[in-house]
């Protein structure tokens, strides 16, 4: 087994693990981790292909891809505090004002 | 010109505009005087027009207003026209109508809608005019119509009780009957001589009437079911007695001046057809004479003092419509003429006589409360209203046919015509001409004569000069009007010749004359006889038989039966079944089917993000997995 089928091989197993996380659990702070580990197990995977294909298209994607994950945390750390601040929970099961 | 000859409708219009307008603010004589001033203005321009007339034989006033109905071959304008025959009908109508308006400005006194009442009573008026002056069918047809209108305005209009509401509405739906037959005669009038105007129809048919002879028949028998709606003749009739239930001076002037002559006018207007018509003119006679015979006979249980003279109507009606039956036009109108005398003044004696009976429960404190046009509480009421009782008298002798007054020489000209064409018809006639003199003789012996049989009758007083002068007025018209006709002269004859058809000159038969007025007498006195005994009354309406006659021949069960039962029973099929179960059941269904429907799929729609993305999840497998396989 060649290390590049390793890498994807953990890519996957990561991103099942956040695909997981985000079905599962109910506080909104760790689907959010989970969702982090989902975008993290696919810069792994460019990371390795681009390495396996000696192209740097797949690293400089990873790199838009940090870009993007930082500002969306930003956003979303910021909304979950003011959910908890409202409902005193993170529960996202709780969220259902609009629910008819 | 025009204006002139129109004004006799536009009288009671103006009156009816200015009480509208400015009736609120004015008090009850105001309007009552408004009202009357204009019937008696109608009056004073007809008796101008009669002046006119008398230049020349076939003297006759037109005005044609404006072009109505202008399509293809129909051409119908608002003609006018004031002719011999007409200008009898308009004098009798506004005549006589000034006389009960002005009586009901004593009999409506405190009513609260005092002046809605005058309102409709020039309605009435005008309407009836246009119909009496129309100079073609149609304008005729909406006088016609106008005066339906009236009648159910006007008998309802104490319609807080639900009992008069629903005698309006019979009067107008059964009316309605009629007027299909009315439409369908107009509507084949125009079809065959392609004009609806007296002169173009009459001067046709006289053309041509042989070729025509089978539309006549259909023609004049359509128009006759016309005339049985309004003039309540069988199978018709039963809207009237239950017209009693408007104010007394309404059944007046339904009765005795407008709305039941309308009939016998329309038929001696087209006596031109009819006589072109020798079938139709034997089913005439003989529903006239039917007629006769059986509202004479329901008028002999009847307790009610108003619904006895409504039967007698009903019952001289016949009389008239089969005088037209026989040819005799002249004779038809002739009894109109004295009809319309009479009744308008026993119909005013009788409101008189309520009136008097609902003062005398007023004026007696602690008696019990009666109906005031139930006979068996009367009795006695001669000495304590003189002048009512002089009008009943003379009225109801005029109604029995006891020389001289009116309405023996004009009932006596319609026998001697039936005795000599037509002796089924004289049969009923003669017998009803007896039951006649026998119920106006209980009538007035339950009323007028013995004691009083209840405190109101003892404390009822006569009525102030408003309605007595009017009751004078007519009872001196009711003394006098035989002279129109009296045997020998015969001016009303000579006068509606030229313009009506008649049969033979009218002659006088001394010795049928004595048989029929030596009857008349003999059953008033028996009637007098028999109902000295008021309990006799409240006996004999027990019986079966006076059971049967006081509920008319059992005419109104009959319909119940067959008409209204059923036809409640097909309504309520289709309000039940058919529009509740078909009709609405097919739009609820596709409500609840979609309400369903939404139901169900609303499950999908949980509300949880971890479902939705659990669906996604499994797409994107589904996706990938697609692509996966078919990449090779």
């Amino acid at each position: 087994m060649d290390s590049t089928t390793f890498v994807a091989l953990l890519s996957s197993v990561l991103f099942t693990i956040g695909v997981l996380g985000v079905l599962l659990r109910r506080s909104a702070l760790l689907i959010f981790m989970s969702v982090e580990l989902m975008l993290n197990a696919a810069n792994l995977a460019f990371v390795a292909f681009a390495h396996r294909w000696v192209q740097l298209d797949g690293q400089i994607f990873v790199f838009f891809v940090m870009a993007v994950a930082a500002a969306e945390v930003a956003v979303g750390l910021a909304l979950i505090v003011t959910i908890f601040r409202t409902k005193r929970s993170t529960n996202v099961d709780d969220l259902a004002a609009l629910k008819g | 010109m025009a204006l002139f000859i129109l004004s006799p409708i536009l009288f009671p219009l103006l009156g009816l505009l200015i009480n509208a307008l400015w009736g609120r603010r004015m008090s009850e004589r105001a309007i009552g005087g408004v009202a009357t001033l204009a019937a008696a203005a109608a009056f004073v321009v007809s008796m101008l027009m009669l002046g006119q007339l008398t230049a020349a034989e076939d003297a006759r006033l037109t005005a044609t207003i404006a072009p109505w109905i202008a399509a293809g071959a129909l051409n119908v304008s608002f003609g006018f026209l004031v002719d011999r025959l007409s200008i009898v009908i308009m004098l009798i109508v506004t005549g006589i109508g000034t006389l009960i308006h002005m009586f009901s400005i004593g009999y409506m006194r405190g009513d609260e809608r005092f002046q809605r009442y005058f309102i409709y009573l020039n309605l009435f008026l005008a309407s009836m005019l246009t119909l009496v002056m129309a100079d073609n069918f149609l304008v005729m047809f909406m006088g016609w119509e106008l005066v339906g209108l009236c009648s159910y305005l006007l008998i309802g209009f104490w319609f807080k009780n639900l009992k008069n509401a629903e005698a309006g509405r019979k009067a107008f739906v059964v009316n309605r009957i009629g007027d299909v037959g009315f439409v369908l005669g107009i509507l084949l009038i125009f079809v065959t001589f392609g004009s609806l105007s007296f002169a173009d129809v009459f001067g046709q048919a006289e053309a041509q009437g042989e070729t025509l002879a089978g539309a006549i028949g259909l023609i004049t028998l359509l128009l006759f079911i016309g005339a049985t709606g309004k003039s309540a003749q069988i199978p018709l009739f039963v809207w009237l007695p239950d017209a009693m239930a408007g104010p007394t001076p309404v059944s007046a002037l339904i009765h005795a001046a407008t709305m039941v002559t309308a009939g016998v006018y329309m038929m001696t207007r087209a006596s031109a057809l009819y006589e072109l018509a020798p079938a139709t003119q034997a089913i005439v006679a003989l529903v006239g004479a039917l007629t006769a015979f059986v509202a004479g006979t329901s008028a002999l249980r009847q307790l009610d003092i108003k619904k006895v003279l409504a039967y007698s109507t009903v019952s001289q009606l016949g009389y008239m419509v089969a005088a037209c039956g026989l040819g005799a036009f002249i004779a038809a109108d002739f009894h109109l003429l004295t009809h319309a005398f009479f009744k308008a003044a026993l119909f005013l004696a009788a409101g008189s006589v309520i009136h008097g009976i609902e003062h005398g429960m007023h004026a007696a404190h602690n008696s019990a409360p009666v109906d005031p046009q139930d006979m068996r509480y009367m009795g006695g009421l001669a000495r304590k209203m003189p002048v009512t009782f002089a009008a009943f008298l003379l009225g109801g002798l005029a109604l029995a046919g006891v020389p001289p007054l009116s309405g023996f020489f004009s009932k006596d000209e319609i026998l001697l015509d039936a005795f000599k064409h037509n002796l089924p018809a004289f049969a009923l006639l003669a017998v009803s001409s007896v039951v006649t003199a026998f119920y106006v003789g209980r009538q007035l012996t339950l009323v007028f004569a013995g004691r009083p049989r209840s405190e109101a009758a003892a404390h009822a007083v006569e009525s102030n000069w408003l309605m007595t002068m009017p009751l004078i007025a007519l009872t001196i018209g009711t003394v006098f009007a035989g002279l129109f006709n009296f045997p020998g002269a015969h001016p009303l004859t000579d006068w509606l010749a030229p313009v009506v058809r008649h049969g033979d000159a009218p002659k006088f038969d001394a010795p049928l004359a004595a048989v029929f007025s030596a009857l008349a007498i003999g059953a008033l006195a028996i009637a007098w006889f028999l109902y000295r005994n008021p309990d006799r009354a409240q006996a004999e309406a027990e019986t079966g038989m006076g059971r049967l006659l006081a509920k008319a021949w059992c005419f109104d069960d009959a319909y119940r039966w067959a008409i209204v039962k059923p036809f409640y029973i097909i309504s309520t099929v289709c309000a039940q079944v058919i529009d509740v179960g078909v009709i609405d059941a097919a739009v609820n269904g596709v409500g609840r089917l979609f309400h369903t429907l939404g139901n169900s799929l609303r499950s999908l729609q949980t509300g949880f993000v971890r479902n939705y993305g659990l669906v996604m999840l499994i797409g994107v497998v589904f996706v990938v997995a697609y692509f996966a396989l078919n990449a090779r």
